[in-house]
């Protein structure tokens, strides 16, 4: 009797309290002032561009460019070369800036990380000072002042520093040996290659072989051996014995300019340090986190099964700190990767100062520029969140 | 049996010599001894360190104050060959150019509305970070509704001509208002609400229209003229507004049960948080006109402020939403137990939890959107970036540590600002814990 009494209770209230009708009244209200919004600019953009004259289309990205880029991976010239030639030059460029940035700043991060949590007063003290100067200051202010204030006051090309070994800097930027190779190269490289397979195989046989047994083989050695040792070897040999596979051209001192040898822009430098130093001061952060995030029982117990410091920190205390670090270190990679768009405030010829800067203007097809550049960066996005998506599945704890 | 084997092979049959006493000492040597020297490593660390500092210290506070040039008027002052003697910072210059850096070329006469504007923004940043300021609900109305339209008076100089359509259409909404208020009884529509959650704000929105529209005597002030510290603090300031809002708003679609509300709002805030500010921003500059109908402009400065604040917003959504999924599933059940709807349970017992907890990832939001609007100096907008860059290179302060000079002083400005945030998001975090470690 009394649930049939509440089952007709609602039956009297208005359709406007039914939650499930009031959610469909809400949808379809959003995606109508969605669609309302979206065909309203559809149809203004179309309109203004008609009235500017202005393609439309992916067309121009087969027209000549007609401009110059100042640092290419591949060859580009303003008379032969497409918008679509200069827009893949600038993915590279920002590629290149973004992988050498991310390398150096995850050594430097991970240094001063550790050194935020030495035991010695002033290490950490001055790992702090850094930490809180850099991540407090504007990346954009940090690449002016390097590129402004450090690398144009540089001296001319005649007066260029030495820096020993054929390094060479000047307001030019910076000068080193170009390696030239020799038709025997693919020998070091085979050499390299199987080295490293080689020390792989080891590594995973020793794994296997101390799950197993319980005995530890020297992989560290070994595997230093076969990677490095063994292809400098090689290379001895190969010098002696057919040709030097590697020779350097060293940059020489005319009376104006230094010629010979490979140059890097001083935009690109500037672009690097910046992103470096602002993003160690992060990684630094995440590590700091990361590694007193693994209790000190963990130590402790190391500890009192007798393993040695090195040994506590390689084993116990850094596989349980990199669960903690990867996500957000995998963040920090990416904010470096978009900030190197930074770059079109000094000019190094990124994909937003080739393509959003030079091309946008040239050409004034804003939305096909945009939705290409901007597709460019989520592709990366998402691409890096997804591998270390895998990383980070392979690493988390197997609970049971 | 093999288990016995095992052990022997693990345990040591001797015992250990014992370890000496710990050192008790005190005092500066063994401080030093302690916190220094422990260790071959530790001491050659710290003979590098001090020789690091021995070397780059003495030469950088040279720069900075001892062959630091304060007073002068134009580049003769921090000339070498000029006055004779090595030439550190050239604080003369930002000295000289420092109303410029604040007020860009904000009329002279006017420049006290900028002073206003700055007071009241300080008014509002003190009443919602107190803790123990009063009444904090009011702060969060004044900030987020008093302050900018008092603000945008001050700057432009109001007067803003509001179509007669727009006026109309105000109209029009509120007799719609009205009837669902006077005759929604008969429909079985919650009049009393209505009245309260649309007619109140209803009302508010009139009250701000009408101000912006009346002449208040103040002259108008193109945003052409705008620059430095102001603008800087304005974008930062229309980001910090705009984003809170909004994100809340994202992160609630985000968590919503209604899956196109969901797809929205998570196909908004991904697409934003993966790609960089300045595409946003060259977007919003170069599109946003295409997206008006032809006979609308939309102002320069407007421009990068609604990128900045569309961009702030996803970012916002997603430490809010940590927020939200940190309540516990007992804070929504106990709402909906007590005959709570959906905006109540928010409102009143969800939001207020989960936004205490979330203030240091707020703060932190902030400290990132305060120095990402050093951006909006790519787009040509007139911040403090850009002051520094158009005064280092005028030929009256051509010198060659200028340039150095202007560029530490806007890191100074940064930095004051985002490590006060940071110390006052650490603050709060310290004090939550100490809530939570009872």
């Amino acid at each position: 009797m009394q649930t049939a009494a509440i089952n007709q209770a609602p039956a009297k209230a208005s359709v406007f309290y039914d939650p499930k009708i009031r959610g469909i009244v809400y949808q379809v209200l959003l995606v109508g002032l969605i669609t309302f919004l979206i065909y309203e600019a559809a149809t203004n953009v179309i309109d203004n561009l008609r009235r500017a004259r202005i393609a439309s289309g992916f067309g121009f990205l087969s027209t000549t460019a007609g401009f110059d880029i100042s640092q290419s991976l591949i060859p580009f010239s303003a008379a032969g070369s497409s918008y679509g030639t200069a827009f893949v030059a600038g993915l590279l460029n920002t590629l290149l800036v973004a992988v050498i940035g991310i390398f150096f700043a995850t050594i430097l991060g991970f240094l001063i990380g550790v050194a935020r949590l030495s035991s010695n007063w002033i290490i950490a003290k001055l790992a702090m000072v850094y930490v809180e100067v850099m991540r407090n200051i504007p990346l954009l202010l940090q690449l002016l002042f390097w590129y402004v204030a450090v690398l144009s006051q540089l001296p001319a090309p005649r007066n260029s520093i030495e820096m020993g070994g054929g390094f060479f800097l000047n307001a030019r930027g910076l000068f080193l040996p170009r390696p030239i190779f020799a038709s025997d190269i693919w020998v070091l490289v085979a050499t390299f290659v199987a080295g490293l397979v080689a020390a792989l195989v080891f590594r995973r046989w020793a794994k296997r072989q101390q799950a197993a047994t319980g005995r530890q083989y020297p992989t560290g050695w070994v595997t230093f051996g076969l990677v490095l040792v063994l292809p400098v070897l090689m290379w001895g040999l190969l010098a002696l014995a057919v040709e030097n596979p590697i020779t350097f051209e060293l940059p020489r001192k005319g009376t104006f300019n230094l010629t010979g040898g490979a140059s890097i822009l001083p935009e690109f430098v500037a672009l690097l340090l910046g992103l470096t130093i602002y993003t160690a001061a992060f990684i630094a952060e995440v590590v700091r986190a990361g590694i007193l995030a693994v209790s000190r029982g963990q130590t402790e117990a190391a500890s009192s099964l007798g393993l040695p410091a090195g040994k506590t920190l390689r084993l116990v205390v850094i596989p349980q700190a990199m669960r903690v670090i990867v996500p957000p270190l995998t963040s920090q990679y990416l904010n470096l990767t978009k900030n190197s768009s930074l770059a079109v405030a000094i000019g190094y010829p990124d994909l937003v100062q080739v393509f959003m800067g030079t091309v946008l203007n040239q050409t004034g097809q804003a939305v096909e520029v945009v939705v290409i550049t901007m597709g460019v960066y989520l592709t990366i996005s998402l691409l890096t969140s997804m591998v270390m998506n895998i990383y980070n599945r392979r690493v988390a704890i197997v609970e049971r | 049996m093999n288990t016995a084997v095992d052990t022997l092979r693990f345990v040591s049959t001797e015992k250990a010599p014992a370890l000496p006493p710990p050192n008790l000492a005190r005092g500066p040597v063994a401080w030093v001894r302690e916190n220094l020297f422990n260790g071959p490593l530790n001491t050659i660390l710290t003979l590098l360190a001090f020789f690091l500092l021995y070397r780059y210290l003495p030469p950088i506070v040279q720069f900075l104050f001892t062959d630091a040039v304060w007073t002068g008027a134009d580049r003769a002052a921090c000339r070498e060959d000029m006055i004779g003697r090595p030439v550190g910072a050239c604080w003369a210059f930002v000295n000289e150019r420092l109303s410029y850096f604040t007020y860009g070329s904000y009329p002279v006469a006017e420049r006290w509305r900028v002073n206003g504007f700055f007071a009241l923004l300080a008014i509002g940043v003190v009443w919602l970070l107190w803790l123990r300021a009063p009444r904090r609900d009011l702060g969060a109305v004044y900030f987020f509704g008093v302050f900018p339209v008092l603000s945008y008076v001050l700057l432009t100089g109001g007067d803003a001509n509001f179509s007669t359509v727009t006026w109309g259409l105000y109209i029009a909404v509120g007799v719609v208002v009205l009837m669902a208020v006077l005759l929604g009884g008969r429909f079985n529509l919650p009049a009393r609400s209505i009245a309260t959650f649309v007619g109140i704000p209803y009302l508010a929105i009139g009250a701000a229209l009408a101000i912006l529209e009346i002449d208040w005597g103040l002259g108008a002030v193109p945003t052409s003229l705008w620059g430095g510290i102001l603008v800087t603090m304005l974008v930062a300031t229309v980001g910090i507004v705009f984003s809170l809002p909004f994100g809340i708003l994202l992160a609630l679609g985000r968590r919503s049960k209604l899956p196109l509300v969901r797809l929205a709002s998570v196909v908004f805030i991904e697409f934003v948080r993966g790609v960089p500010l300045i595409t946003v921003l060259i977007m919003a500059n170069t599109m946003l006109p295409l997206f008006l109908p032809g006979n609308m402009t939309v102002d320069r400065l407007l421009r990068p402020l609604v990128g900045v604040a569309l961009f702030a917003s996803a970012y916002m959504a997603e430490v809010v939403r940590g927020g939200l999924q940190a309540m516990p599933k007992g804070q929504y059940e106990g709402a909906m137990s007590l005959g709570l709807n959906y905006p109540q349970m928010m409102g009143l017992i969800i939001l207020p939890q989960a936004l205490r907890i979330v203030i240091p990832g707020i703060v932190n939001t902030f400290i990132g959107l305060f120095k990402d609007t050093s951006l909006v100096y790519v787009i040509g907008i007139f911040d403090l970036i850009k002051a520094i860059e158009a005064s280092r290179v005028d030929p009256t302060w051509a010198a060659p540590t200028v340039s150095t000079t202007g560029y530490l002083f806007a890191a100074l400005f940064y930095f004051v600002f985002c490590w006060g945030m940071s110390r006052y998001s650490l603050g709060v975090e310290r004090r939550l814990a100490a809530g939570q470690n009872r």
